[in-house]
């Protein structure tokens, strides 16, 4: 057991990141700016995490390559419900299949970029390629249930996302978070105080917490959460979660102060 | 008023838990954020909403509620449903949007939880 923990090490994670294609993201939401944000603040995991969509995952991770910073392709998926979960993946494949059945789960309205603002789809350089012209900002017809199964059994990680948020969140919209639902776990946002939320909100029990930015523009990247894995996948990621074999989770106010 | 008579004036159908129609109706709650259902209404409020979630059962049993009216043809699913009928919350569905229903309520003289 020692042996294998001398192989971990710490990683500072934001799990929560909008790029343009959100179309409520600032226009500096682009994968250079995204990058050079997270190595500012010394992250070595973020999760690119648009509405319904993953359209820029790719562009994020090309940016990325050859840099200490891994991207972890991800959506920010609204359930029938309108709760916000992040659904996190190894790879791009997966979480382009993934897309296809959030597309297929969504109403067939256009995007009103005067009223929502544009969707741009751009390459690594954050050049524009084309408009994603579907309707992002709406729920699905997914249920938060069947967004977690199908997500796990995809071997991907479910997360609540925002929970202390009123409005978009489990606890806000559902009350509590549902039981026997497969979620890896939950996040908050950097003004959450979690002792207080852990304490008011009881069905928060024995999930472990993250803390991102849920950044609409490169100052709101969060670096609060360490994860420390033997490598960043979300295998090592979920037990970081259940903190099994040495693996574990923490958020803290300043990182560089632990 | 009892909800059964509500029931049968707004053709509301029955869905769950049918031997709770004799229970007087204390007033009433709308609102889709069950974390505000929780903070507002009252025990043998009717609540009326489009959620119908499995949580939205836990709800109407931690409160009380007289019913759940779930409006604009949502179906809950046989899970929900099984778990209404056990742990006694009355749900009834309509084709209607919430905007109708709280009118036709209103109307029935029941009033607002505030």
């Amino acid at each position: 057991m020692k042996q294998e923990t001398e192989h971990l090490r710490p990683y500072l994670a934001d799990l929560h990141v909008h790029t343009v294609l959100s179309p409520c993201a600032e226009v500096e939401m682009i994968p250079p700016l995204i990058v050079r944000r997270a190595r500012q603040l010394a992250l070595g995991i973020i999760a690119i995490t648009d509405h319904n969509s993953a359209e820029n995952v790719g562009a994020v991770m090309e940016a990325a390559e050859g840099l200490d910073l891994r991207v972890l392709p991800g959506m920010e998926v609204q359930t029938r419900e309108e709760v916000h979960l992040l659904c996190l993946f190894d790879g791009l494949e997966e979480v382009l299949d993934w897309q296809a059945v959030v597309y297929a789960h969504l109403p067939p309205e256009k995007n009103r970029a005067d009223v929502f603002g544009p969707q741009f789809v751009v390459d690594a350089t954050g050049e524009f390629i084309r408009y994603n012209d579907r309707l992002l900002v709406t729920s699905t017809s997914l249920s938060v249930e069947d967004v977690a199964r199908e997500v796990e059994e995809r071997g991907g990680l479910c997360l609540g996302a925002h929970v202390d948020r009123p409005s978009f969140s489990l606890l806000a919209n559902l009350g509590f978070v549902p039981e026997g639902v497969p979620f890896a776990a939950m996040e908050i946002t950097p003004y959450a105080n979690a002792d207080d939320l852990v304490r008011q909100h009881s069905s928060l029990a024995g999930y472990a917490l993250v803390c991102s930015g849920d950044a609409h523009h490169p100052s709101e990247m969060s670096n609060k959460t360490i994860l420390t894995l033997k490598e960043p996948t979300t295998a090592e990621i979920l037990l970081a979660f259940r903190h099994q074999g040495g693996r574990r989770v923490k958020v803290v106010d300043d990182p560089h102060q632990t | 008023m009892t909800i059964g008579e509500i029931a049968n004036k707004l053709s509301l159908s029955v869905q769950t838990a049918s031997d709770r129609l004799q229970t007087e109706v204390t007033g009433g709650y709308a609102s889709d954020m069950l974390s505000r259902v929780m903070a507002k209404a009252k025990e043998g409020n009717v609540w009326v909403t489009l959620q119908f979630h499995m949580n939205i059962v836990a709800v109407a049993a931690l409160l009380q509620l007289a019913a759940i009216i779930v409006t604009e043809g949502m179906s809950p699913d046989a899970a929900t449903l099984d778990k209404a009928n056990k742990e006694g919350v009355l749900i009834l569905t309509t084709p209607q949007t919430t905007f109708t229903i709280v009118g036709q309520l209103t109307e029935l003289g029941i009033e607002g939880t505030e």
